[in-house]
């Protein structure tokens, strides 16, 4: 299986704290990968990096490679809207527009180009089946986003995200505000997007990066402390580190 | 055993905070009900068709404020179109694209400061400014008046832009939206309450505003089209009450623009309350 990403010796510091300590990692191609740790690992930090959404906030300072299919995405060419097309990202919360479920859907497609209403009724239809709540909300695609239920919101960003057809899905602790059968729903479709999607997902629930992920991070301190295949990171960690976390003796 | 005597000091000294507040609160209400009433009665009486629907003339010694009502009308349009786009461009290029908080903050603070300033002040600069140049007419007063209420637009607009929640434009940038789309599409719509109170605030300091247009308007009662009226003096609604009350003694003339104005303001009120709600329930949604 191919790499997607590759990273080299990537440092970040917010102002003078450094947030990331050369960090190393390739991201295999239509897998999930999870990254875990305890909070302020600096995991959600790296994460944003990767579709530079770090680029927000005044004073950051990033150093080293990141290359997504072998280009890298901080040359001065590249435009940052496309790149943030390519690879798509779902928040902690669910953040729907303040507009119609069709709109919210529409919103990506629309911001790259396409008016045609037929092509425009087609991609919503497509990203809604492809997270899975097509039939749910099939019949008010008018109403309101901010109506629907917050595992609803979810599904619908997660939609929203696919709508521009990403190769990349970065997920930001994305059941962390929901219920649990909210939760199994999305980590149901996410296992179903893996298909078609490389997907990148930070996680806090160590039990939902065994359940679905491939590979699996461990941050600590900025550091990535060990990489490698979920099934032996859980079984037969490299680091005492990762092992004392995972045993839950920190955290 | 209580101490009975301290008991008693306590609840007297209770009694008489309370009977100074009680009677605080009723001099205020009883000086707004009296000016309120004062003024609606006198006036009142002295609002006719005849005095709504024509201009003065000397020869005939007739009173008719149609001119002042126009001019009124004509300097709100021009001053709300020209602010708007100043105040709501300045908001957004603050809240949205400036990096220096720095000069952000002394930006934001001179026009804190600005808002403040005696209105008078205003009509002395608009004079040197506008008046000059292009002689005194309802468009110099607009000006000035611009002037006047672009902090009041720019603050509103600032203030509402900051309640639009982060994770919209977030949810925005990561869908590959660039910064004009995510400021067009998600952040404008969220501030249109904002923009609509100040405006309705505006409106009402423009309608309320009589020293800054005595030296930049001028006094005139003719009848003008928009555009004729912007480039001709004319005395809005304010200045003819002042010019009524104290050049010519007209009490009754005087009174009843106070009427109209009075009411006009309260309907100003009620609409930026009504507006505020609306969008408060639109938003809890």
């Amino acid at each position: 299986m191919s790499n997607i990403i590759t990273v080299k010796d990537m440092c970040l510091w917010y102002g003078e704290h450094q947030a990331l300590k050369n960090v190393n990692i390739e991201i295999p191609e239509k897998s999930i990968t999870a990254f875990i740790g305890p909070s302020g690992c600096g995991k959600s930090t790296f994460l944003k990096t990767l579709n530079r959404m770090n680029d927000l906030i005044p004073g950051v300072k990033i150093t080293g490679d990141i290359c997504y299919e072998g280009t890298d995405i901080f040359a001065k060419d590249v435009d940052v809207n496309n790149l943030r097309k390519e690879i798509g990202m779902v928040f902690q919360k669910p953040n729907p527009f303040p507009m119609s479920i069709y709109d919210n859907i529409a919103y990506g497609p629309r911001t790259h180009g396409i008016t045609n209403k037929m092509q425009l009724d087609d991609i919503v239809e497509r990203a809604l089946r492809d997270a899975a709540i097509w039939d749910e909300v099939k019949d008010r695609l008018k109403k309101n986003a901010l109506g629907m239920s917050g595992g609803q919101q979810q599904r619908l960003c997660i939609a929203r995200a696919l709508a521009v057809q990403p190769k990349i899905l970065l997920m930001d602790e994305p059941t962390s505000a929901l219920d649990p059968i909210s939760t199994s729903r999305i980590e149901e479709l996410v296992t179903e997007l893996k298909e078609k999607y490389t997907i990148v997902m930070v996680t806090h629930n160590m039990q939902q990066a065994v359940r679905v992920s491939d590979y699996t991070a461990f941050f600590l301190l900025g550091e990535l402390v060990e990489f490698s295949k979920t099934d032996d990171i859980f079984s037969q960690p490299q680091d005492k580190r990762t092992e004392d976390y995972i045993t839950g003796r920190f955290g | 055993m209580l101490n009975q005597s301290l008991s008693k000091k306590r609840k007297s000294f209770e009694v008489l905070m309370k009977a100074l507040m009680a009677v605080s609160v009723g001099l205020t209400a009883a000086l707004v009900l009296f000016l309120l009433v004062y003024v609606l009665m006198r006036g009142i009486p002295n609002i006719t068709w005849e005095l709504l629907s024509s201009k003065p003339s000397y020869l005939t010694e007739r009173i008719g404020i149609l001119p002042d009502i126009l001019n009124t009308v004509y300097i709100v349009l021009a001053t709300l179109l020209l602010v708007l786009p100043l105040g709501v461009g300045a908001a957004i290029y603050l809240t949205e694209y400036a990096s220096n908080k720095k000069v952000v903050g002394i930006i934001e603070y001179a026009a804190e400061t600005l808002s403040g300033i005696p209105s008078i002040i205003y009509g002395l600069v608009g004079m040197l400014l506008f008046s000059n140049s292009m002689g005194t007419c309802l468009m110099a007063g607009a000006l000035t008046l611009v002037i006047m209420n672009l902090p009041t637009i720019m603050r509103t607009t600032q203030e509402s832009l900051k309640t639009v929640p982060q994770s919209y434009r977030e949810g925005a940038f990561g869908l590959g939206a660039g910064k004009w789309r995510v400021v067009r599409t998600v952040v404008l719509p969220g501030c249109v309450d904002g923009v609509i109170t100040g405006c309705i605030l505006s409106v009402g300091r423009i309608l309320g505003e009589s020293a800054a247009l005595l030296f930049t308007a001028g006094f005139a009662h003719a009848v003008n089209g928009l555009i004729d009226g912007l480039a001709a003096p004319g005395a809005t609604l304010t200045v003819a009450l002042y010019v009524y009350a104290k050049e010519q003694g007209e009490f009754g003339v005087a009174f009843a623009i106070a009427a109209i104005l009075m009411v006009l303001t309260v309907l100003i009120n009620f609409a930026a309350s009504l507006v505020q709600k609306y969008f408060a329930k639109r938003r809890s949604l």
